[in-house]
């Protein structure tokens, strides 16, 4: 779609049912540039990643810590107190601020990436394997988001369906006694099953009576935060001798296995989180189902006039959605947490983290993966920088939301950087999923 | 017997078609009563009574505290419930409109027969006039947060950053009060932070055109990260000069707040409260009866055919927006200055996500919105009342309930209810 085509309908262009389709109908891409052919799917993928979207990601993550360094340097008593004689050395003020800046940012990257004051390889590689343990859930979480807004459904829900998948998880965790691969199979299992049934309420009372799934996923998540904590005050839920609102310890046999042995927290959820993405690729682009989510998402109306139940993919939709976020409580609970048992603040903040997540990693499973690993990283860094400069760990709150506002308005972060606007790209303009369907003359 | 009157019915091809009497609603309401009538009321305790309070201390007329017999009282409340609910049966069968009065009659007696037997035999009495007076006050960042909403959605822009806006408009409220000493500058202030929140919402969801519900999501983080940050670099060090705001004093409206019950719980309130009528009464009027209110719906409906007549559709969703966010930050004031409370991290707790469902209870009304925030305010009273007096229903259960019935209320009550034709579609000309 270069200047000479560009005359269509726009992003969903559809060829007339008179002639003959040559496209295959899983290609909900715009076709590529003429330049390249449109034969290997490789050469499509490197040039999404080599055309303006990529560039514009960078540039939105260098503006976004731009911003948190003046919030950190703000919030410097030396830089406050340079402040106050500027006129008379100003230079002091940018001294002090560089000064307050690259201290939190050198701890940042210490706590997410590879720690540089540690004395030996394997500490200093810790806090990549810390990156990865807390993308997992993001990443898992993220999956499921991304099937819901690509079939149209808001799903605020994923909160509790960590909640309920942790739940689930965890009970098998601790009162059943198998032996080890059963028993973590079937955790695992049952904390999909949780997440899904969770979410298969709000798909089953969209699709019967039309009820808004926006408010049905948010009442759900403040039931699931009273719900667990009615089970914990259960007495058979509480660990014995204790008044604390927590479970038993998990049996050793249903937690995931550690990756690096047991100096790193990294268990074999990550690699559940790898196959997920994997599948949930093959699900959306391959799968008849998966076309139906699709079809569905982009116009329902269409959809149900080609003979797709609309209510039945909605279920469908929840349900798988609610299954992946299911799994993301499974990976708290059976591996982050090392076995300590359920408590009220299992999924922390996973659910919400991963919607941010899901719109970053513009709903496809590449995207989230990459999304996830990064927010991981930003809160595996954030831990060390509160540890080591006393700079909050809400800064990456900060961070996070500005990376996802500059990355959905790249018109923006072109002007900030005086960049000239790529013309010769295909959709580099808007990027697909991240804005809104607009009014079609 | 009726072999007469068989042929008569023949020549009636004429009917008009009548669409199916759907008997849901009725039958839902019976079966609550009629569980309701065995669990408080035969299995109810026996030979025990239930103390209600309805005067405050200060009051000038006083009513004395009554006690009413436990069991006797909640059957015959469920009993009401199940003639209310025959009456939506009969109303509903013969194809007439069911008396307006007839849903919340139920529900009020269905909900004084729970408090009769939650408090059966205690020593403390519930106080029904403190009960109401809380959910009042406790709705108060609902409506606002609500309004705001439905300022935006009408004219076709979602706005999920309501709880960014209560958030803000709190922490702002409470610096600024705590800087002048003076918890009214805090209320001015409110208003300011919700704008600044709502030009953020403008800037990317209509002049970038980004997907509307992203931008409110992420600003919500935006907003959370933010004041947290400074919380804990500023306010937590210095809390004397930064995050000690005064809160605003009760203001009794002379005469008014003299009259038992309703004095008490509607003219005895912060200016906030009196804030909140004049904000609900005037956008009721405003929306529907005015040329603003009209444009305004008009551009959230069909903003091609508002155009075409000449409305300024972008220029008309801004103005909204910004409005709206100034009311929702007005709202936030509640968290600090509203409730002489300091500022806190994450304060507003999902307020903005249950405003955002009651304005959607509320079918996009101010009327509405007002009715579903008080559902919720009412809930959260009920709560901490019983919390006080003790009662066999575990706390989290009780927290539950409003959520619950919220999903009820959506899935059976309002349906496939219809938001503004062109919400969250940018327009582009």
């Amino acid at each position: 779609m270069t200047s000479t085509s560009s005359s269509g309908t726009g992003a969903g262009d559809q060829t007339p049912p008179v002639a003959a389709a040559p496209e295959p109908a899983a290609a909900p891409e715009p076709a590529p540039a003429p330049g390249a052919p449109t034969g290997s799917r490789w050469r499509q993928v490197a040039l999404e990643i080599a055309t303006g979207s990529a560039g514009v990601t960078v540039l939105a993550v260098v503006l976004a810590l731009l911003f948190g360094g003046v919030l950190i340097a703000a919030a410097d008593p030396t830089v406050q107190a340079a402040a106050g004689y500027f006129f008379a050395r100003p230079l002091d003020l940018f001294g002090a601020a560089w000064h307050a800046v690259s201290q939190a940012y050198a701890a940042l990257f210490s706590g997410a990436v590879y720690d540089v004051e540690a004395d030996s390889f394997a500490r200093g590689i810790k806090s990549l394997t810390e990156t990865l343990t807390l993308a997992t859930p993001l990443i898992l979480a993220g999956l499921g988001l991304g099937i819901g807004f690509r079939a149209s459904l808001f799903n605020i829900g994923a909160q509790g369906q960590v909640v309920l998948g942790a739940v689930f998880a965890g009970y098998i965790g601790f009162a059943f006694q198998l032996s080890a691969p059963l028993h973590v199979l079937l955790a695992v299992l049952g904390g999909a099953i949780g997440g899904g049934l969770w979410a298969a309420i709000a798909g089953v009372l969209k699709a019967r009576t039309g009820a808004n799934e926006v408010i049905v996923t948010i009442m759900l998540n403040n039931i699931a935060v009273y719900l667990i904590a009615y089970l914990l005050s259960l007495h058979s839920w509480q660990r014995p001798n204790s008044n604390n609102p927590q479970s038993p310890a998990l049996h050793d046999s249903s937690m995931f296995p550690l990756l690096l042995g047991d100096g790193f927290r990294l268990h074999a959820g990550f690699l559940l989180a790898i196959v997920a993405c994997l599948v949930v690729w093959w699900l959306m682009e391959r799968s008849t189902l998966g076309f139906q989510f699709r079809a569905v998402g982009a116009n329902p109306e269409a959809a149900r006039t080609a003979g797709i139940s609309v209510a039945t993919v909605t279920v469908w939709v929840m349900v798988v959605a609610g299954a992946l976020a299911g799994l993301a409580g499974a990976a708290q609970i059976l591996g982050t947490e090392g076995g300590s048992g359920l408590t009220e603040g299992i999924a922390g903040t996973v659910g919400i983290d991963a919607i941010t997540v899901a719109l970053l990693g513009r709903s496809k499973p590449l995207g989230i993966f990459f999304a996830g690993i990064l927010f991981g990283a930003l809160r595996a860094g954030g831990v060390v920088m509160q540890a080591r400069t006393g700079t909050p760990i809400d800064l990456v709150l900060v961070v996070q939301s500005l990376i996802v506002l500059f990355i959905a308005a790249p018109p923006l972060v072109r002007a900030v950087f005086r960049l000239p606007s790529p013309r010769s790209h295909v959709g580099a303009e808007t990027p697909s999923a991240l804005t809104a369907k607009e009014v079609r003359a | 017997m009726s072999t007469v009157t068989a042929p008569a019915q023949a020549p009636a091809p004429t009917a008009p078609v009548l669409p199916p009497i759907s008997l849901k609603a009725p039958i839902a309401y019976a079966v609550v009563a009629v569980l309701g009538l065995v669990l408080f009321g035969l299995l109810g305790p026996n030979g025990r009574t239930s103390g209600f309070a309805i005067s405050t201390r200060t009051d000038v007329i006083q009513v004395p505290v009554f006690h009413v017999p436990s069991k006797l009282s909640a059957a015959l409340l469920c009993l009401v419930a199940l003639a209310l609910a025959y009456l939506h049966y009969r109303a509903t069968t013969t194809r007439r409109r069911p008396s307006p009065w007839i849903a919340p009659g139920y529900g009020v007696a269905m909900v004084l027969a729970f408090l009769i037997w939650a408090v059966a035999g205690k020593d403390s009495v519930l106080p029904l006039t403190g009960l109401l007076a809380g959910s009042l006050f406790l709705a108060l960042p609902l409506v606002f947060g609500a309004l705001s909403g439905l300022l935006c959605e009408r004219s076709g822009v979602i706005n999920i950053a309501i709880e960014g806006q209560l958030l803000f408009g709190a922490f702002l409220a409470a610096v600024v009060a705590t800087l002048t000493k003076n918890a009214y500058f805090g209320l001015v202030a409110a208003p300011v932070a919700g704008v600044l929140v709502a030009s953020l919402l403008v800037l990317f969801a209509v002049k970038y055109r980004v997907d509307q519900i992203i931008v409110g999501v992420v600003l919500n983080v935006l907003v959370v990260g933010l004041t947290s940050y400074l919380f804990s670099t500023v306010l937590k060090l210095n809390s004397d000069t930064w995050n000690a705001p005064p809160g605003l004093p009760v203001i009794p409206i002379p005469v008014l707040s003299e009259i038992p019950v309703i004095g008490p719980v509607l003219f005895r309130q912060t200016a906030l409260v009196y804030l909140m009528y004049v904000v609900v009464a005037v956008l009721q009027v405003m929306v529907f009866r005015s040329r603003w209110g009209l444009r305004l719906r008009s551009v959230g409906e069909h903003p091609k055919a508002a155009d075409t007549v000449g409305i300024k559709v972008n220029r008309t969703r801004v103005r909204a927006v910004l409005l709206g966010g100034a009311v929702a930050g007005l709202g936030g004031a509640f968290y600090t200055v509203g409730n002489s409370l300091a500022f806190g991290k994450e304060m507003t707790n999902g307020g903005g996500y249950i405003a955002l469902a009651a304005m959607i209870l509320g079918r996009w009304r101010p009327k509405g919105a007002l009715a579903a925030a008080l559902l919720f305010g009412f809930a959260n009273s009920l709560q901490q009342q019983l919390n006080v007096i003790g009662t066999a229903v575990p706390s989290q259960i009780m927290l539950m309930t409003p959520y619950v019935v919220t999903i009820f209320a959506v899935a059976g009550v309002v349906g496939k209810v219809r938001a503004p034709a062109s919400e969250g579609i940018p327009y582009v000309k």
